[in-house]
Formats: structure tokens, sequence, C-alpha cells
């Protein structure tokens, strides 16, 4: 899986949890939740598929790590490849 | 022979439009089964029938719009389905019908050669003469436009601002906060979650609604309804839930005995409940129950709620941003996570002494995560 693809997946799932969003307009540094108005249910749901999807389990000790798109395909990464 | 109405899904509601029937007539259906959806201001709902029976065929058409308690089908209590309608005498022949139903057929002015009876040998009943009438007077209602999200949209702004104007113009409402701190609650969620996979991760928010829940068997004062001048305290601990609508708009289904779920059973009930307003499928039972709502708009970073009580409920909980927080303790400065907790209630029905006890108790809940 390369990094590309790996925002691809991100992107859909994004797309599933906020419908009327544009994910692929987020920048690498915008808080995730902030601008697409994501709630900590649907925060949840997000990383649920991705560790449905790519197999990897955040820990809540590492979720400030991943509240933007640069960090959470920094973090995943790690972890994949 | 039952009936089949348009139920009440919301104080102020006077309408609804029937969206979808579920199952056919003649089908054998029972007391909570789903057969239809609704829409009304505040969205879709899926109604459920209130007695066994069998379906009867639909008096309603899909995408009509009927007023609260219109019939929208009958239910016909017999076990086997009802027997196919004998087709129309000719003309000339004497038609069989009931002295009263030929008496109501003169009174609504109802042509008995139309109809099909459904008694002995085709006989014309007084309930083939009602259900004829009530077709014909819905038939003769202008079809409505089809409601578009926007006008849906703008229903709901409506409803809620009926709602809310209702609320603070009637029920004398008394404020009070309180910053509870949330290290050990949270602490303890965070290790216990750490042996949990993602999947049946808990949020906070489960915590607080149930601590909620065990507040309010101390303090059951701030579970009821003012209704008949006077408060009526509720057995059951029925927690309406704000969910807020993608785009806009509010809702609050309630969750139903909080203080009997565990909390495993209480979040996957919360997602649920979320999943199912998202998509427009909840149930009518869900909007009518509610004894108390809560609110968490934590996840926004409001520290404070000041909130509108839903009638007629008397207390409306609301919990602000969980967040980092100087705290001081024996002497010593420190760094806790807390909330901010507030109550908004209703001074005819409590005053500010019993409103703190609350509090308190809630604040001592959520210190007892292990026991929640």
């Amino acid at each position: 899986m390369t990094r590309d693809q790996l925002r691809e997946i991100i992107f859909r799932i994004l797309k599933e949890i906020a419908p009327e969003c544009a994910p692929e307009e987020l920048t690498p540094d915008e808080n995730i939740r902030e601008t697409l108005d994501i709630d900590s249910y649907g925060f949840l749901q997000m990383l649920i598929s991705i560790s449905e999807q790519t197999g990897v389990e955040i820990p809540e000790s590492d979720y400030s790590r991943v509240f933007t798109l640069g960090g959470l395909l920094d973090y995943l990464s790690l972890r994949l490849f | 022979m039952g009936e089949f109405r348009m139920p009440s899904l919301g104080a102020d509601m006077e309408a609804g439009t029937l969206v979808e029937w579920l199952v056919k007539p003649g089908t054998m259906i029972r007391r909570g089964d789903v057969i239809a959806t609704v829409e009304t201001q505040k969205g879709l709902f899926e109604v459920e029938a209130f007695e066994d029976g069998t379906l009867g065929p639909p008096l309603v058409r899909p995408g009509e719009r009927v007023p609260v308690g219109a019939i929208l089908a009958m239910i016909n209590d017999e076990q086997r389905a009802a027997p196919p309608p004998s087709p129309p005498p000719r003309a000339g022949e004497r038609i069989a019908a009931s002295p009263s139903a030929r008496k109501l057929a003169a009174e609504l002015g109802v042509d008995l050669a139309v109809i099909s009876g459904s008694g002995p040998h085709g006989a014309i009943q007084r309930s083939d003469v009602e259900q004829a009438a009530e077709l014909s007077r819905q038939e003769r209602q202008a079809e409505p436009p089809p409601a578009t999200q926007t006008t849906l949209r703008e229903g709901m702004r409506q409803a809620i601002a009926a709602a809310m104007s209702r609320s603070n113009r009637e029920i004398p409402h008394y404020y009070l906060g309180m910053e509870i701190d949330l290290s050990r609650p949270l602490g303890w969620l965070e290790d216990s979650n750490r042996q949990r996979p993602i999947r049946e991760r808990i949020l906070p928010a489960a915590l607080l609604l149930k601590g909620v829940a065990r507040a309010l068997v101390t303090v059951p004062e701030l579970n009821g309804y003012w209704q008949d001048n006077r408060l009526q305290l509720c057995a059951d601990i029925n927690i309406g839930f704000a969910i807020a609508l993608r785009g806009g708009g509010l809702i609050t289904p309630a969750i139903h005995h909080v203080d009997r779920l565990t909390l495993q059973e209480l979040m996957a009930a919360m997602g649920e409940l979320i999943e199912r307003t998202r998509a427009g499928r909840l149930r009518s039972s869900e909007m009518a129950d509610a004894t108390i709502t809560v609110t968490n708009l934590g996840d926004l970073g409001v520290e404070t709620v000041y909130g509108v009580i839903y009638p007629p409920q008397v207390a409306l909980v609301a919990f602000g941003r969980i967040m980092e927080r100087p705290w001081a303790e024996s002497g010593m400065l420190g760094v806790r996570r807390t909330v901010t907790a507030t109550l908004a209630a209703d001074h005819r029905a409590t005053d500010g002494h019993r409103g703190s006890q609350f509090l308190e108790a809630l604040s001592r809940a959520l210190q007892e995560p292990e026991k929640l």
C-alpha cells in the first residue's frame, strides 16, 4: 500500500462520516474534527473503519498524534510500511 | 377493530406525512411492529403498531399529509385475514346492509352502492361505511408537494423555534453550574478501554449519562413532568439524548432505562441511536418518552451551557468541554481534566437547594466509575 492509497482510504471513510464535506480539500495541518465538524462519536467511527481497513488500532493515548490528516498519515505509514 | 392512527411525535406536532407503507394489507402484525414511515418537521420516523391484528387496506396514500390522530388504516382483530370484499350488488338489487350502516351512510352522505361489505354474505356493516367515508374525505385533501431537503430543514427550524419559545415563556428556569474533576473517571475509562478492542471502546459521554442516571436516583424530582399544575415523577429514567444533525437541526430521542444499562450497553445504545437518527430511521416510541434531556456540547469547546428545558420535562443537564484546568486541592496546585456540568431546572418543580444536591450526587457518582 502506498501513502496515496492510504490517503484515498481515509478520504472514503471521511466521506461516509461527513457526506456533505470534501475531505480532499483538507490541508495536512488542519484539525480534521474541527474542519469537517465531526464529533467524538464520528471520530471513533473513523478510527474503527481505519482499523478494519488497515489493521491498525489507534489507542486513546495516541489520539493527539492523529488529529490532523498529516499526523494520521504519518502515524499509519510508520506502522504499515 | 383497532385503528392505526397518525401518532404524535412531539409536543408541537400537528400533522405528519405518510411516506411509505412497509407492510402490505392483509399481513398479521403484532404490537411494536414497524408498519409505516412518517415524516414530520423533525424528520423521518418509523411508526409502530399499537395492537395485534391484521392490517386493513390503507386509508392514506404515500405522500399524503394528515393531522395527528387521523386514521391511517384499520387493524382487524380477527386472527384470519379479512375475507375479500364481495363485489358491489348490481343496480336495482336490494343492497344488503345493516340498519345502523344505512343510517350512518345517510348521515355521512355515502352511497351504499359503491361500498363492498365485509359482513356475512357481503352485507355492508357500519365499519365499512366509516372506512369509505374516511377514504373519500382524505382523497378530497389536496396532494401536498414533495418535501425537499430545504423545506424539511425550515420545518425543523420552525418546530425548534416554537418549542424553545414555549419553554422560555412557560417555564421559570433557574441555572446551576458545577465544575467536576474527571481525573479518576477518565483514568479508569482509559484503563478499561485499553483492555477492549476498538470496536468496543467506550466514550466519556456514556460515563456522563450513566452518572446523570445515578444522580436521578438520589434526586428523583428532576426526572418527571410538570402537568396539571404539579410535578409528576416518572418511575423510569429515559434520558433524551441530544443529537445534532449534520446541516443543522437538533433531535432528542430517548434512551430507555439508562439506570439499568451497563456502560457497554449504554455505549451501544447511544451509537445505535446516533446511526438511526442520521439515517432518518427513528421510532415513534423513542420520541415521546424522555423524562429528562442531556445535552453534551463538549466536542465544540464551549465550557458552560445555559440550556432550555423541553416541556413538559422539568430539567436539562448539559456538559461542556472536557479540558485540562488548573486545580487546587489540599493547598497544592495541579492540572486536572474537568468538565462543567450545568443544570437548567423548572423552578415550579424544584428549587436551587434540590438542584445543587443533584449536581453533588452527579459529581459523587462520577468519582466512582467502577460502580456506574
